[in-house]
């Protein structure tokens, strides 16, 4: 969630990590749990592995990431690469990354490139400073904030 | 959209699968669940652990009242929105005796302009309240000089006091109303007010509950002095614009009049009809929105005391000054 959210907006990051969320109310949010836990459900799904939550391992070779749209493609898609990377570190290398859009009837696949690595890394690193800084990141006043369950917070 | 429930009818409230059900010897009543955002209890209503579990994981507050029409106590789900950063600066505001001085005048500053915007709106040629406006801006000007919270509620009491006196005047009912009284309300507008009041202050209460601040940490009251404090600071606020206004307009369409009130063991009360009527007029009030400057979309009433939670919290975790609303039409 934090790789997804530092891509989106280092401000929701620095919301969430620090535990102030209002999603329970967002109907976006609420709508997009409902996709995962209906679309899927007899699959395993929701491994946790190193506080990640994957949705589910298909014959073990497989992580797939159940997302409502697309318009957060990039984030969506270094989530995905941000799994990949720790299983890597577990040595597990060989596991292919599906991104699903169950609403859109699309399925990506999506690997670890040869620099991804690096840029996760540096990503990382980012994140904790992020996170551990006191002050909160400024409102980005990006079209994406009026679909923010955050919009009223940051903008009043 | 979630809304409030009340309850007047003695009963049992239960859990039945999803939902929530309201029974007596006569009636059952479905309530669906999710459209509920707080309960207030105006009858005699029995309860199990089921139910108030039910409750909880449901994000709904109830409100008590008693026999005689007082609030008498919430029910406060365990918060679910919990931010340890939030509160351990909520209370450290609390404790730092300027931070909390600078919180509790904001609180002040904006309701005596609340206050004076209401006398602004009824000062015209046949009720002239030039003097009284003018006496609350004197009295208003010294809040930035003040050093204590009891010097603040003493100018904050002054201010009542010449609010108060006022309404004879532009209220075009024979209200005989000289000074407001608590417990118990000898006169009825008192008792008005008080139970205006209460719904303002449960109203706020549920609105903290979907923020991260903790309802008994507070900078105008003291935590003491009610077990939800913050929602009194809180309230002052939104007592002139949404309270207030209430009573004037109830009083002056004479929807509520000396008529609607029952004496009982020394006690003014409300008939339950009158409550219903208030009841009625007070939920229209919380859904009448209006068009938010900074926000760019039309808000409810009930949505402003949501974003004073909001801007309170971005005050504490030191994002942005608090300003307290002060009413801009
Ligand atoms: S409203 Fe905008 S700035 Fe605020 S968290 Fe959401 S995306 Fe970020």
């Amino acid at each position: 969630m934090h790789i997804y959210y530092f891509n989106i907006c280092k401000r929701k990051l620095w919301l969430f990590s620090h535990n102030l969320n209002f999603e329970d109310e967002n109907i976006d949010v609420k709508i997009g749990k409902v996709i995962e836990e209906e679309s899927y459900s007899s699959q395993k799904k929701n491994y946790m592995i190193d506080n990640i939550n994957i949705d589910y391992i298909k014959k073990n070779k497989t992580i797939h990431e159940i997302k409502k749209s697309n318009s957060f493609e990039e984030a969506n898609i270094m989530q995905i690469k941000y799994y990949l990377y720790i299983l890597k570190e577990y040595g597990l290398d060989d596991i292919k990354g599906i991104l699903e859009y169950p609403k859109l009837y699309i399925r990506k696949e999506v690997h670890l490139d040869k620099n991804d690595d690096i840029i996760i890394e540096k990503q990382i690193d980012e994140i904790y400073k992020i996170i551990n800084d006191k002050k909160i990141p400024n409102v980005i006043d990006n079209k994406i904030c009026k679909k923010c369950a955050y919009y009223e917070y940051c903008y009043v | 959209m979630k809304r409030s429930y009340y309850l007047f009818s003695n009963g049992e409230l239960k859990r039945r699968d999803n939902s929530l059900i309201i029974k007596n010897d006569k009636t059952s009543k479905y309530i669906p669940v999710e459209d509920v955002n707080q309960i207030y209890v105006f009858g005699e209503i029995s309860f199990n652990s089921k139910l108030t579990n039910f409750l909880f994981q449901n994000n709904i507050t109830v409100h008590f009242f008693n026999y005689y029409g007082y609030y008498s106590g919430s029910f406060y789900p365990r918060e679910s929105l919990l931010s340890g950063d939030v509160h351990l600066k909520q209370a450290v505001s609390h404790l730092n005796f300027q931070k909390r001085l600078l919180i509790a005048k904001e609180f002040i500053d904006s309701a005596s302009f609340n206050i004076s915007r209401n006398l602004k709106y009824y000062n015209r040629k046949e009720v002239n309240l030039e003097t009284q406006i003018k006496d609350i801006e004197l009295l208003r000007n010294k809040l930035n000089k003040v050093n204590s919270i009891e010097e603040l509620m003493g100018i904050e009491g002054n201010i009542r006091k010449i609010y108060y006196s006022t309404w004879n005047f532009f209220i075009n009912q024979n209200i005989n109303f000289h000074k407001r009284e608590k417990h118990p309300p000898k006169n009825w507008i008192n008792s008005l007010i008080s139970f205006i009041n209460s719904l303002i202050y449960t109203t706020t209460l549920t609105e903290i509950y979907h923020t991260h601040l903790d309802p008994t940490i507070s900078f105008l009251h003291s935590p003491s002095e009610r077990r939800f404090s913050l929602s009194l600071d809180i309230s002052e606020i939104f007592k002139p614009i949404i309270g207030d206004r209430l009573i004037f307009s109830l009083l002056n369409k004479n929807m509520i009049t000396h008529e609607s009130f029952i004496e009982e063991f020394n006690h003014i009360i409300l008939k339950d009809s009158s409550k219903k009527i208030i009841l009625k007029e007070f939920d229209e009030r919380l859904k009448q929105t209006i068009k938010h400057k900074k926000l760019n979309k039309k808000v409810s009433y009930r949505k402003l005391i949501r974003l004073e939670c909001y801007k309170l919290e971005k005050h504490i975790i030191e994002e942005k000054k608090y300003e307290g609303f002060k009413i801009w039409w």
